[in-house]
């Protein structure tokens, strides 16, 4: 079974949101996700400064077969991104919750609608 | 995971499953389109190694008779009937207007010819074959045999373990063997540009077959995933994607498949459908052919994207694309302008709306390691 750590909170499109304490949050791909794809080859980040809304198609990861979206979990600004992917996609797949986070939003609201680690996984069950 | 229940099952459907393979859909078949290792490590494994595909998908049908090779000669631009026995060649049936119907392999036997062609393709293909050949000669689907392809640099010392009767067989040849005891049609060929094999089995001793090859140390199973990642490195067409009916041979590049015995002024020029466009097409040269491209920086341009040069002139289309994991890099083919056709010509990919740096170059994008003795 994948890894679907308590702490983080999660979107049904698969992506996961951690709260930082500076206010922004940090955002991935689950392990669910990432085993789903199978080996990344190449992926996109946004740009830092970029304004995203909910559900946007703003990341795109790419594996030998095919590319997929990765949609901002909530709105927000994007802060940062994370620059190692550019020469080591493969970390999404090693440590997706870790060094394979995609990038950093400033929310412009709050984290509503996002799902709690239990109620991703009986997302996953179904 | 379960959208493949109404799908037909190869014969080694059950072994996919032991093996833990996702299955997807595939031209009417439930296929592995990848095992636990994933698409990349299965692709280098064959690079290194060999790998075991599972292709009993494909369509395998006997043409016998007397005349079967001057009959198949009218449905393709290739030398059918100087064939030596025991060999294998690539064809096309075209159609009136001279684009590509399939593409097929065709081993020359002693009582007729036997003839592999693409899965999404093979019930219009007997149909075709029927009903332009039936008269002259007999036309039999092998639907009880399954199709195993091993591919890589050990794929020669493993079936050499099982079958020592291979031993000296040459790319692009034939040879019925016993493999592990059981009979088959072996050819010395395949679609990842590596030496390799591919084994016509009996249906019943399929799976017996895999288990026997799956044994060898060297020998892993591979997906269409890395299938598709494998022939496309290799420089090697996919049927309905980077040839169709609305490509012909000439703009495909495939001249190479063509022999001069079928062209203007060969002993047996024309007398195949689109004869004429095709051979005015060789004659007058086409307006874009298809070509290599390979991505300068790492973003892998797909299948679709448009080409254009760089001053924004659209000038073609990508056919197939995707990272290649041996060339390290992009990699693609795409139909171009014959003017931009060049090996080395700077064109720009557009993906996701972005210009993407790329450069014509010669397939293939890895170095071909077929056996020639």
């Amino acid at each position: 079974m994948s890894n679907i750590p308590s702490d983080l909170l999660y979107a049904s499109s698969h992506e996961w949101v951690r709260q930082e304490e500076d206010g922004t949050v940090t955002v991935g791909i689950s392990d669910h996700a990432q085993t789903a794809l199978g080996d990344l080859v190449y992926v996109e980040v946004p740009e830092a400064g970029r304004e995203v809304e909910a559900a946007e198609a703003c990341a795109v990861v790419e594996s030998v077969k095919a590319a997929s979206d990765v949609y901002a979990p909530i709105a927000g600004e994007v802060v940062e991104a994370n620059a190692q992917l550019a020469d080591q996609p493969e970390l999404v797949n090693q440590d997706p919750y870790g060094a394979g986070w995609l990038f950093r939003l400033r929310p412009s609201g709050g984290v509503d609608g996002l799902l709690s680690a239990e109620a991703y996984a009986a997302t996953l069950a179904d | 995971m379960t959208d493949t229940d109404n799908l037909a099952r190869t014969p080694l459907y059950a072994l996919h499953l032991e093996l833990g393979a996702r299955m997807v859909p595939f031209a009417g078949y439930a296929m592995p389109v990848q095992y636990p290792a994933g698409i990349l490590k299965e692709h280098l494994h064959c690079r290194a190694q060999a790998g075991l595909f599972d292709v009993s998908h494909m369509g395998q049908v006997r043409l016998a008779g007397a005349e079967a090779a001057a009959a198949l000669e009218t449905l393709v631009p290739v030398d059918i009937v100087d064939l030596p026995l025991g060999q294998q060649r690539y064809a096309l049936f075209t159609d009136e207007r001279g684009g590509i119907l399939d593409d097929l392999m065709v081993v020359r036997e002693p009582d007729g010819l036997f003839l592999v062609v693409n899965a999404a393709c093979k019930a219009q293909d007997l149909a075709h074959l029927r009903t332009q050949l039936g008269a002259r000669c007999d036309v039999d689907e092998l639907a009880d045999r399954a199709l195993l392809a091993l591919q890589g640099p050990a794929a020669g010392a493993v079936l050499e373990r099982l079958a020592p009767a291979v031993v000296g067989m040459v790319f692009m040849t034939a040879r019925r063997v016993d493999v592990a005891g059981i009979p088959c049609l072996v050819t010395r060929s395949g679609y990842t540009g590596e030496d390799g094999f591919e084994i016509s089995v009996p249906a019943a001793q399929a799976e017996a077959l895999a288990r026997a090859l799956l044994a060898a140390p060297e020998v892993a199973p591979i997906g269409l995933g890395a299938r598709d990642s494998l022939r496309l490195e290799a420089g090697l067409c996919l049927y309905g994607h980077d040839i169709d009916t609305t490509t012909t041979p000439v703009e495909a590049a495939l001249l190479w498949a063509m022999q001069k015995v079928r062209r203007s002024g060969g002993a047996r020029a024309g007398g195949f459908p689109g004869a004429d466009v095709i051979l005015r097409q060789l004659a007058e040269g086409v307006a874009r052919k298809r070509v290599g491209l390979v991505g300068e920086g790492k973003q892998p341009v797909r299948e679709g994207a448009e080409l254009s040069t760089a001053d924004g002139r659209p000038v073609g289309r990508v056919t197939s694309g995707g990272f290649g994991p041996s060339a390290g890099r992009p990699v693609m083919l795409g139909y171009v302008e014959t003017a931009c056709a060049e090996p080395g010509t700077a064109l720009v990919a557009s993906v996701r709306g972005k210009a993407v740096a790329v450069t014509v170059c010669r397939t293939p994008f890895v170095p071909q390691r077929y056996y020639r003795g």
